[in-house]
This record gives C-alpha cells, structure tokens and sequence, in this order.
C-alpha cells in the first residue's frame, strides 16, 4: 500500500496543474502564486508526499480542489453505484459463463459450441465503449425499451443509494451491467471450457465413467469443481478490474459512480480525489486476493489445514 | 340488464372524468418540465467557492446578481433598480423592495453587505471575480454603496456574475465563511441553497440530476412557462445525442458538431447554433530565442514573419473542412457584440500563400525555420483539427512545424509557463464581456495585476499605456475607443493570429422555445415549451 501511494503522488506531478484549473481564466500571476500557497504546492516535494502519507494514514484524504467537499463523502456518495453494477455484471458474467463454458466442454464440436465460442471472440475483441453505444443506439434510441444513461430513481437505504428497488433502477442497470460483464463473461466460458476438457480427459473421470457413475454427477461434482479453482483467482481479481474498468461504461452510461468521478478529476487535477481513488482501488486488489486465497480452501480440500 | 348498465354508469363517468382530469393535469406538469443535459455538472452549489461559468450559469437559476443581462446581452436591473457613481470610487445602489428569498426571508442591505463580505474573503475561491472593490457598506435597507480601489469603469460588468446569499440562512446554517482548502473547512452551502431567483434548488445529486422547481413568488414577471427543470449531465457525446434522439431528454448543450447534420434531419428535433464570444487565436514567443531553437535568434520577432505566417493561414478552408461551415473567421481580437470590437479591424489577411513566401524571403527565411506548434485536444471546439490544418499550411510555406497537442490539464501549465513558441489560445471576455479583459489579460506586459495570459514576453509601451488609461476611464466612449485602438495597434503589428469564433450549438425538441446566447449561457427563464 505504501508503494501505492508513492505511485500515486509520483503520477500526480506529471498530470498537471491544478492552480491553473482552479484559477479564474483572466487571474493575475499574483492571484495564482497565492492558490499554489493555498494549496502548499510550493513546498519540496518530499515535504508534500510526507504531509500526504500523514493525512492517509490518518484516514484523511483531504477536500477536493474541485468542489470543497470531503473526498470521503464523494467517494461514499458514488460507492453504491460502482459495487451494484460490478456485483450484477459479476452475477451476470457467473451465471451465463459457467454453464457456456461447461456446454462447450461437454459437446466441443456441437453446433451450439461453436456459436457460442464464435459469439464469445467477438465479445472479448470489442472494446467496452463500442459495445455500450451500439446497445444504447438499439435498444434506447431505436426500440425505446431501456434508459441510455443515468440510474433512474435510487432509493436510500441510510448511507447506501440502491437501484434495486424501483422499477427505473433496475431498467437503468440493465445495459451497463451487459456492457460491463461481457468480457468477464467470455473470459470465464472460455476458461471453464478449457479446464472442463483437461479434467475430463483425466485418469479419475475415465475411473468414475468405468464404475457407471450418473452422467451429472461426473460432469459437476468431478470435474465442474476441480475446473473452478483457476475460475475463482480469475472471477476475484476480475472484480477488481471490474471496478477499474467500470471507468469506460460509467463515462458512456453517464453513471455516477466512481470511475466517472475519478475521469472528472483527472480533467479538473482535483489531486485528492485522484489518490483517493487510486488508493481505493489499490486496497480493494489486496482484499479481493486475501478473500480468494480464504475461498481456495473452502473448495479444495487439500489446503485445509489439519487440525 | 340494461338498467343495471345505466345506473352503474354515473359512477364510471365520473371516474373517467377524474382520471382524465388526472391525466390531463399530469399532462400539463410534465409538458412544462424541461430536462436538459450539458456534458459537465456544476462544481457546488456554493455561488463564491468556483471559477467556472457554467456553474455560474446554473447558478442564476437560483440566485439573482444586482444587475444581470437582458436578452440582447445589455445590463439591466435585477436585485438593484438604480444606481449612479456618487464619488469616483464610490457607486450608490438602490436596492428591488419587497423582494423575497426563497425560504421566505425578506432581502435587505444587509444580504447584499453579508454576500459581498463573503466573496471578498481570502478563502473565497472567486474573490477575483470583485478585486476591483475593496468593500459594501449599508446606508439604509434599501441602499448599498459600493467602494472600489480607485475609479473602476466596469463594476456593473462584475456585479452581474455576483450572486447574493440570504444572511440570515448563511447565519443559520454556519456558512458565513465560505469552505477553506488548507484547513479542509467545507460549508453547507456548497449542497444547498437559498436564493432569490426564479427557480428554487429541490435537489442535487452530483454527475446524477439537478431538480428546480419554478419560484412562484419571484419578483419579475417570468418569460418563460416551466414549472420543473431537470438538468441532467452527460459526459460522453454520443450518449447525450442518444439521450436526447430516445427523448429521454429535451435539450442538449452543448450539441457535438459532428451529429448536428443528423439531428437537424431527424423529425421532431432542431438544432440552433450561431457564433459564440469564444474567439481562437494564436499566441507568439517574443523572447530572443524559441523554446525549441535554443540558440537561434528568434524569427517569429520579425514583422514580415509574422505577417507571411497570417497570409499563409487558408482561414476559408478550415472553416470549411474543420468546422463544417459553422465558425466565423476573425481579423481581431474581441467579437461583435463586445465593447471595443471594430467591425473596420475584423478582416484577417487574406490567404495568399505567394505574398507569404515573398515575405519570409524578404525576411531572410527562403527556406523557412523550425519552430512548435502547441494545442491542446480537449478544450476547444476541434482545436487539434484546426492546428493539424495550420501546421499543414505552413509546411507548404517551408517550415518545418513541431505539432504537439496534449490535454488541457498538462497544456495550459505549459502555455502559462512560457514553454511554448506558437500556442492556441481561446478567449471569450467573461465574464465582464469587455474588450478590456483581452487588453489586460492578453496584450499588456505581464506585471502586477497584467498580462496575467500574457506568458511570452509580449510587451509594447503603447498598449501598456492604453491599458492602463482604460482601467480608470469612466467616459464610456472615450474608454471604449482607447480599447479599439490596442486592438488596431495588436492587428497592424501582428501580436497575435486570430483564427474563428467557435460557434456554440445547441440541439432541441421542436417544442422548445429558447432564445441562444452568444455568452453560451443557457438562460432557461427565457425558455417555454409547448
């Protein structure tokens, strides 16, 4: 984490000036010097990452330059925006890959395979933006059918800001959850494929196959749960991209979470919204693989510790 | 049967009749409610915490200045009804009575005193917006005077971008002082807000939706017929097109140039669009050497350079090509409508690449020099198109152009460092819309309170003097024709290559009436939808 914020301030020096952004367009010099000071950007730099790193550890990411609210308010008031869209892509990407990835395995030269597998390298070559305008073209302004941006009505549950309950909301996630979990979903079919093949071509299967085990347990209980480990690192660390990535659909979906409020810095260099955020994202790494280092054990045996 | 049907039906009629009624009504609220989207939100509700003039213009929905603009952009009276200079720093204003804010507190001297106290606060982000006063000072309660440092010809310029806050809520709510970077002190009234102007604040979710209500006691009679307005922000282009084609949304604004064709074609929608006070232009190094030829006498010091540059430009094709059709070309340095524009100064030498040639021989470049061509890509209306062309033509000419663009965030550090030899800059005199603001900003020697967009060393003894004359003269017309007279000496001289106006485009549902601003000011109590 130390490392994160040392990337973190290191960047900012070369994203710009935020005096300037701040200034009026006509300021005088003076006027700028005065704001640089305001800001304590005329210190060395090592006096202004040691004042940082202070204010981190203390859990104080400061105001933003931008609009003088605190950054943790901001970042609050656009956290349940970003985790409900990455939680349905995630829900999405899980429920559609899975089971793709396990048809493909199963018949890898049926029909419906080699669909799926065509359709999946379209949707892991099509960069998110595109595939966010093209839905929004057909299914906002040619059928009408779904909002093109925004989150419709939101209701509040004490600090928490959800979508889930109102008929608005749940349409308004509709298209950027689809945008959002397309590339995790192939990843994982593609994934869930490839290790359904290996296990099933392995000794134990040929074993259980021989000793006329049922069909669906061989194929689910066998091999689906030996294949899900390299499923889980993945899904765990994609939640973390996910998140990351969430900057893209957020911009073209105009959803106000956090990847939209993080763009919005980087054009204003609101600096304590920006580490802020990339301190965020960088804990949220370190907690998704301690979790999924948990989740391991849970599945395979072996790493269980004997008591 | 048949009777039974009768006498059931008085009933169902009547409930048909509510219901329609019902409808009817609901029908008529959502008819006057307009939603908008621009592709930015406002920064905070807090009217002195910001420098940006689109949270400005939000702002003005809410609050009221003293003096504010009229339809054809003239200053006109708002909260203040008269006003006169009493002594050469002094100004006397007096105050609308009965005027109400909108939790119903009365407006009095008093806001006025409180309002301009918290601006002229160090902590105040746009306390730069008022330097020219040193303070307000109550006479009765309806009467303000105003002391400023020294004669100030355009204190009225400033005070209708000045919104008053009501004191008592400021009072009320801790905000007195407005929020403090160094010390992290942030106020109440950056999310809410209590103003006097015609719509009232009923929500605001940042980058979600801004909801105003119309102010059905607002002191002036409303020109437009709206009850509700939803701004909605949207940052990428081709999502707010989208948005306003699926008629999700009423009114885009700005409008991408590229989808204007389109959405002029599509039925049920129009596009209004004409040119903006923003003018684009090119600044010079006027120091001895480049920054990318250290060493080398700077060539761009010559008149006859400076002058084959300008010829050189084909201004006709890149309004053509670049800015399909929709910019206007410039000669000088301010647009029409403000003060010190001269309509005789506005002819750009014309496109004549061999006179060009001729003169850079003449000025002992017959094969040209090396020199940069810095732009930004993010800030103007195609501002890396418009340099990629420039850069084009002057290859023809013989240079050989370094084009370098990058986003605004790292160019205008840059430009303001002095780092750049030839700079695209944009200027568009607000918010007073003065002709003075180029003088002072761009074209006097950077010193004191000058030159403060004047990064390169452009210095000349003549427009110093004019600038500083014009910042003291109250004769209108004797100040607006020192300020043409910079502009005469900044265009035969060639200080600067102004290139178009941009033009600022808004898209619409048919049903929306709204007249458009050259300030690119959306002015929504104007605004009437059928």
């Amino acid at each position: 984490m130390l490392a994160v914020t040392a990337v973190a301030f290191l960047m900012f020096r070369y994203v710009g000036d935020p005096v300037r952004a701040m200034a009026r367009e006509d300021s005088s010099v003076e006027e700028r010097q005065e704001l640089a000071r305001a800001l304590g950007l005329d210190q060395p730099v090592a006096v202004q990452y040691g004042k940082f790193v202070a204010r981190v550890v203390a859990l104080d990411f400061g105001i933003s330059y931008r609009n003088h609210r605190p950054v943790a308010a901001l970042i609050g008031e656009r956290l349940p925006a970003t985790l409900e869209i990455v939680f349905v892509a995630t829900v999405l990407a899980l429920a559609f890959g899975v089971p793709l990835g396990v048809l493909c395995a199963l018949r890898p030269d049926g029909l419906a395979a080699r669909a799926v597998q065509a359709v999946s390298l379209i949707g892991i070559s099509t960069p998110t933006f595109v595939v966010g305008i093209a839905l929004i073209l057909v299914f906002a302004v040619t059928l009408k059918v779904l909002p093109s941006f925004g989150r419709g009505e939101v209701v509040t549950l004490g600090w928490w800001t959800t979508g889930f309950l109102t008929p608005s909301g749940i349409a308004s996630l509709v298209l950027p959850s689809v945008t959002l979990c397309l590339f995790q979903m192939t990843l994982i079919m593609r994934l869930v494929r490839s290790e359904m093949i290996d296990v099933l071509s392995t000794d134990y299967i040929r074993f259980a196959r021989a000793r006329g085990l049922p069909r669906r347990y061989i194929h689910f209980k066998l091999a689906l749960r030996n294949a899900l480990m390299p499923v889980i690192t993945v899904t765990g660390l994609q939640i973390g991209s996910l998140v990351a990535f969430a900057i893209v659909t957020e911009t073209v979906f105009q959803w106000p979470g956090m990847g939209l409020l993080f763009i919005q810095a980087i054009y204003f260099v609101d600096i304590p919204v920006m580490a802020a955020y990339l301190l965020f994202v960088g804990f949220l790494f370190v907690f998704l693989n301690t979790v999924v280092d948990v989740l391991y054990a849970l599945v395979d045996p072996r790493l269980r510790v004997r008591s | 049967m048949s009777q039974r049907i009768f006498r059931s039906l008085p009933p169902v009629a009547a409930m048909l009749a509510v219901a329609a009624a019902a409808l009817s009504a609901a029908g008529a609220a959502d008819a006057k409610t307009l939603k908008w989207s621009s592709q930015g939100d406002i920064a905070t509700f807090d009217p002195y915490a910001h420098t940006e003039s689109f949270t400005s213009n939000m702002h003005h929905h809410v609050y009221d200045p003293l003096v504010r603009r009229s339809r054809s952009l003239e200053i006109e009276p708002a909260l203040a009804t008269k006003w006169s200079s009493v002594a050469p720093d002094r100004w006397r204003f007096e105050l609308r009575r009965g005027v109400k804010f909108h939790n119903g507190n009365a407006f009095t001297a008093d806001d006025v005193v409180a309002s301009i106290t918290r601006l002229l606060d160090p902590d105040a982000r746009a306390r730069g917006n008022l330097s020219n006063v040193a303070k307000a000072e109550r006479v009765d309660d309806y009467t303000v005077d105003f002391v400023t440092k020294g004669p100030y010809p355009l204190l009225l310029n400033d005070l209708s971008g000045i919104f008053i806050m009501d004191k008592e809520w400021l009072e009320a709510n801790n905000a007195l002082k407005p929020g403090n970077l160094t010390t992290g002190a942030t106020t109440y009234a950056s999310t809410n807000a209590n103003g006097t102007g015609p719509f009232k604040l009923v929500s605001y979710q940042p980058d979600s939706r801004t909801v105003l209500e119309v102010n059905t006691g607002w002191w002036d009679k409303p020109a437009h017929n709206l009850t509700r307005i939803e701004f909605r922000p949207i940052k990428s282009d081709a999502t707010r097109v989208a948005a306003l084609l699926s008629g999700e949304i009423d009114m885009i604004a700005p409008a991408p140039l590229q989808d204007l064709a389109r959405i002029g074609a599509t039925s049920g929608f129009k596009v209004i669009e004409e040119p903006s006070l923003r003018l684009i232009f090119l600044g010079l190094n006027w120091r001895p050497e480049l920054v990318g030829q250290p060493g080398v006498k700077n060539p761009l010091l010559d008149l006859k350079v400076r002058q084959a540059l300008w010829h050189a430009i084909d201004l006709d094709t890149i309004q053509r090509r670049v800015m399909r059709g929709k910019s206007r070309n410039v000669g000088t340095m301010v647009a029409p409508p403000v003060p010190g524009y001269s309509a005789g100064l506005d002819q750009p030498l014309a496109f004549d690449a061999a006179k060009a040639k001729a003169l850079l021989t003449e000025a002992g470049y017959p094969s040209g020099f090396k020199v940069n061509l810095s732009c930004p890509n993010d800030r103007y209306i195609n501002d890396e198109q418009t340099c990629v062309a420039v850069a084009g033509m002057w290859s023809r000419l013989g240079l050989q152009v370094d084009l370098k663009t990058e986003s605004r965030a790292t160019y205008f550090p840059k430009v303001d460092k002095g780092e750049t030899d030839i700079y695209m800059l944009g200027w568009a005199t607000l918010p007073p819309m003065d002709g003075y603001s180029v003088l002072s900003a761009l074209m006097a020697t950077r010193k004191g309170g000058f030159g403060g967009n004047n990064p390169n060393g452009l210095s000349d003894p003549a427009v110093d003097d004019l600038a500083t004359k014009s910042a003291v003269e109250l004769d209108e017309t004797k100040r607006r024709a020192m300020l043409t007279e910079s502009f005469r000496i900044a265009r035969e001289k060639v200080y600067f290559l102004p290139l178009h106006q941009q033009p600022v485009a808004w898209a619409t549902k048919s049903n929306v009436e709204l007249p458009q601003f050259a300030d690119e000011y959306v002015r929504l109590w104007f605004a009437k939808v059928d």
